[in-house]
């Protein structure tokens, strides 16, 4: 098959995001049918995921949304809107929370599994078209050692590794740096 | 075990795109990567994705000239914007969930971080939902938004322009996306418009006069086509061979 039409051109999301995909942070009033902040899943172990983003100066960035989309506790991806949220980064500390499940392992396209991961969109000001990128656990050393997408990655591969967070059971922390020694890998999918 | 049985998505063209540092639009410099991104096939989690359906929508969300009025309507130039969602290989797309922002006629947004000086509409929100139909028709009222300053290497001022976020069937057609509208001076000179390299490109974020669609004695009409990114169907042939 031949591409007849080229894709609509990404422009960014711009400080007022908010108005649109979730409309509560921007201070109006309307019913958002439970995508913020949680995904829906609740068979499995609940964790929380934490985190910010910073710039390439180090700054924290207070005006991003970030989407995540992935599998329940069986690898597989529900029916429906369930497996996927959004929450933005508060606009004093920057900080932006999921609660989830830990989810199953997804095939890989030659059918072998992948380790445990979510998927991550990041939109805000400044980004011109969104950023790709995928949350994997730290506590999962040897399916990470197998995984396909990891294995890929030369450098930084740290990057993508959520961290169990000593204060409390089950709960990640993942930050997100958009430029810098630390940039997060992204990923052209 | 889930098997990947479902079809994969040719790769982007990134050079159609806006690339991600556009020194010109200053929020980039910081915000853009520098590595290379990462080029990986997709699997189920990016050919899969949510689906929102109406029962997402509440019943005025398209439209705007009614989804928040208090006391009468909006301020404002009345429009209704409708188009068609078609992919790469001009397929409808179906079931498409369109989330909609956008400024009020004098160009502020309601929003607790826009101090603009221009004063809110108490009648309007700015925010609006619309599903795509079997065929890929999508339609939504509102206003026309205005123009409004914003700090970029000095002061500089956006064209008037409506963001959407479009979900199609599966997370690797994941767009947002602005456009403006045909015959507006400001387009050209917006560094954010001009992130897009390609004059073919910048066209195609352009809204079109649809004088057909115009509601007499009531609203004027643009239409704006949306293409999403396609299912590669010749992999999905082979993986299945
Ligand atoms: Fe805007």
């Amino acid at each position: 098959m031949k591409k007849q039409l080229r894709e609509t051109p990404s422009q960014t999301a711009g400080p007022y995001v908010h108005i649109g995909l979730l409309p509560d942070a921007a201070g109006i009033d309307v019913d958002h049918h439970g995508i913020a902040g949680h995904t829906g899943l609740n068979s499995g172990t609940p964790i929380v995921i934490t985190g910010v983003v910073r710039d390439g100066a180090g700054e924290i960035v207070k005006d991003a949304l970030l989407e995540i989309w992935q599998a329940g506790d069986d690898g597989q991806f529900a029916d429906g809107h369930r497996g996927f949220a959004r929450a933005h980064t508060d606009f004093e500390t920057g900080e932006f929370r999921f609660e989830t499940v830990k989810p199953g392992p997804v095939a890989w396209t030659d059918g072998t599994p992948q380790a445990p991961h979510i998927t991550v969109m990041i939109f805000a000001r400044g980004i011109n078209i969104h950023l790709h990128t995928r949350i994997y656990f730290a506590d999962e050393a040897d399916a990470n050692a197998a995984d396909p997408v990891l294995n890929a990655i030369a450098d930084g591969r740290e990057t993508l590794l959520a961290k169990p967070e000593e204060s409390s059971n089950n709960s990640y922390r993942f930050d997100v740096s958009l430029q810098g020694e630390a940039e997060t890998v992204f990923f052209d999918i | 075990m889930v098997s990947n049985n479902k079809p994969a998505f040719a790769q982007r063209d990134r050079t159609w795109h806006p690339k991600g540092l556009t020194p010109a639009y200053n929020s980039s410099v910081l915000r853009s990567p520098k590595r290379a991104l990462l080029q990986m096939p997709p699997s189920l989690s990016e050919t899969s994705g949510p689906v929102f359906g109406h029962n997402m929508l509440g019943e005025h969300d398209a439209d705007m000239l009614r989804n928040a009025v208090v006391d009468g309507d909006p301020v404002g130039e009345r429009i209704v914007v409708s188009g068609r969602v078609l992919d790469e290989y001009a397929r409808p797309q179906p079931g498409v969930l369109i989330e909609i922002w956008q400024a009020n006629a004098g160009g502020r947004y309601r929003h607790v971080r826009d101090g603009y000086l221009a004063p809110l509409d108490e009648n309007f929100s700015g925010y609006g939902r619309c599903l795509s139909d079997e065929q890929g028709n999508y339609s939504f009222r509102t206003i026309r938004p205005g123009p409004y300053p914003f700090p970029n290497n000095g002061p500089a001022w956006r064209p008037a322009h409506i963001h959407l976020s479009l979900f199609g069937a599966s997370f690797a057609q994941r767009l947002i996306t602005q456009f403006y509208f045909e015959g507006d001076p400001l387009i050209k000179h917006c560094a954010i418009v001009n992130a897009v390299s390609d004059p073919a490109a910048v066209d195609r974020m352009v809204a079109r006069l649809d004088l057909d669609n115009a509601v007499p004695f009531d609203a004027l009409a643009y239409r704006f086509d949306i293409v999403l990114r396609g299912r590669n169907e010749t992999r999905f042939d082979t993986e299945h061979s």
